[in-house]
């Protein structure tokens, strides 16, 4: 299964500034886990270690916010990761 | 945990560092950024390299000081999570550890936190391995956390005597830390023996093991934590730096939360030497820096702890204090700091020396001001203004 993932700056430079790209997986975490192995070092920026969405990170799957990266993602569905909500 | 393979028992100790002859590099980190200064070999003029990682919070960068010469830095953002940096060519080019320290994975992941579920928030504290381990490196981690790579900061591994040790959420309770969160903000090797390491903390104070990490016990005898119902317990204190004498490690010094402190090995039981400070200065800071070859002689940036806390420079005057009795007595060093109207906070790793004879220092402060002397502490130049808030400044020779 094929999937869009957008890329919020912060994470683009280990995209080469590429906006989009495509993801495989029926879950947000495969999707992540297969742009891992693509973009080395992204999921654990995202995500911690106990499979955790990081407190200032935000993802979306078709324009829905989840909570857990379990969240299931349809068939040619778009999956939108945000950085939100911290500065200073 | 991995084990080192060349892990063997030194037989003198040497100092950390030897004199420079070419100047000195001061690794900056600050929570906007990196900033490299240089100086020439006279510690006089210098010239300024960065920002690198512009926005990162960079809580340490370090050098490996055993040859190999590679650079680490503890990074993260507001959004993204924590990780490593690691150059192998004097800070040109950078490449993410591979591997960051994380802790294990607790029953596939996905709880809702505490105890069962910590995850790094940050790393705040790398060194290098002992002389006799090439390529080991340790982190220390908020929440409190060891960590330990043994391809030269490439991969991480957690550290069990520590992390899943029986006693973890005694020493380290999830509700306690500092405004950035509980810390494991320091790792000490005993040059004369890799198995012998002290840590400090901020939850449990000082640990000590002679096992290589593979267990550990307190050590915090007559260490006041004047915020508990039992103000020395075993555990439980705030051990804001812990330093070796280069010359001397069976001497450790500390300034900790309450207090200034000495403690010479084998003995166990702390001294206040912060008692012979200025009583209208008092002993609260959070870092001591030893001399590179006098093991009678520290300094401190002494803050103020009184009422509520401001933390920063005593009246408004900013000083360094020398001891050179080994804290039996202390005198002040101004020279060049603002005379009045000088508030300045000097964090746990934003102060420093370099080891050149005579003694170098340097510091940063949380409005973003750096100082140096080159004259162990008789005078001080600004050498930098106007970075992010500084939360660490390393010295090691001229990159």
């Amino acid at each position: 299964m094929s999937v869009t993932v957008v890329i919020p700056q912060q994470l683009r430079n280990y995209t080469a500034g590429a906006r989009e790209v495509t993801a495989a997986g029926a879950t947000v975490d495969d999707a992540l886990t297969h742009l891992d192995r693509r973009f080395p070092g992204l999921r654990f920026r995202v995500v911690d270690e106990q499979n955790r969405i990081r407190q200032h990170m935000r993802i979306f799957v078709d324009g829905a916010r989840v909570t857990e990266v379990g969240a299931r993602v349809s068939p040619k569905g778009e999956v939108h990761i945000f950085g939100a909500l911290t500065g200073g | 945990m991995a084990k080192a393979k060349t892990a063997k028992k030194a037989k003198t100790a040497k100092p950390a560092r030897k004199k420079a002859s070419r100047g000195v590099t001061l690794l900056v980190g600050t929570r906007k950024g990196a900033w490299f200064f240089s100086s020439d070999a006279s510690r006089k003029k210098w010239r300024v390299e960065g920002p690198q990682f512009l926005g990162n919070i960079i809580n340490h960068i370090v050098r490996d000081t055993r040859g190999g010469g590679t650079l680490l830095m503890a990074a993260k953002t507001g959004h993204l999570g924590p990780t490593i940096f690691r150059s192998t060519d004097k800070g040109k080019n950078w490449k993410e550890a591979g591997k960051p320290p994380a802790f294990h994975t607790v029953n596939g992941g996905g709880a809702p936190g505490g105890n069962g579920g910590r995850a790094v928030g940050h790393t705040f504290w790398l060194s290098p391995g002992h002389e006799s381990e090439p390529g080991v490196w340790w982190a220390g981690t908020s929440p409190p956390g060891l960590f330990v790579s043994t391809d030269d900061g490439v991969s991480w591994e957690s550290v069990d005597g520590f992390n899943e040790n029986a006693m973890y959420a005694k020493w380290c309770p999830p509700d306690s830390g500092t405004p950035d969160g509980a810390l494991l903000n320091q790792i000490v090797i005993d040059p004369r023996d890799a198995r012998h390491m002290y840590l400090a903390t901020s939850t449990a104070g000082v640990f000590e093991t002679r096992d290589r990490a593979r267990s550990w016990r307190p050590l915090n005898k007559n260490v006041e934590a004047n915020f508990l119902p039992d103000p020395y317990p075993e555990f439980g204190q705030d051990a804001h730096f812990i330093a070796l004498a280069p010359t001397n490690p069976d001497r450790l010094w500390q300034q900790n939360h309450c207090g200034i402190y000495r403690l010479d090995r084998p003995g166990e039981k702390w001294e206040r030497i912060g008692n012979a400070m200025p009583k209208e200065v008092g002993d609260v800071g959070f870092t001591v820096v030893p001399h590179p070859r006098d093991d009678a002689t520290a300094w401190v940036f002494p803050m103020d702890g009184t009422t509520v806390w401001p933390r920063t420079s005593p009246d408004g005057k900013p000083a360094v204090f020398r001891t050179r009795d080994a804290g039996q007595s202390w005198e002040r060093q101004d020279k060049g700091f603002p005379k009045k109207q000088g508030w300045f906070t000097v964090k746990r790793q934003a102060f420093c020396g370099d080891g050149v004879k005579p003694a170098g220092l340097y510091l940063g402060t949380t409005s973003g001001e750096v100082w140096a002397s080159t004259n162990e502490g008789g005078r001080f130049q600004q050498i930098a203004a106007h970075l992010p808030e500084i939360y660490s400044v390393v010295a090691v020779e001229r990159l």
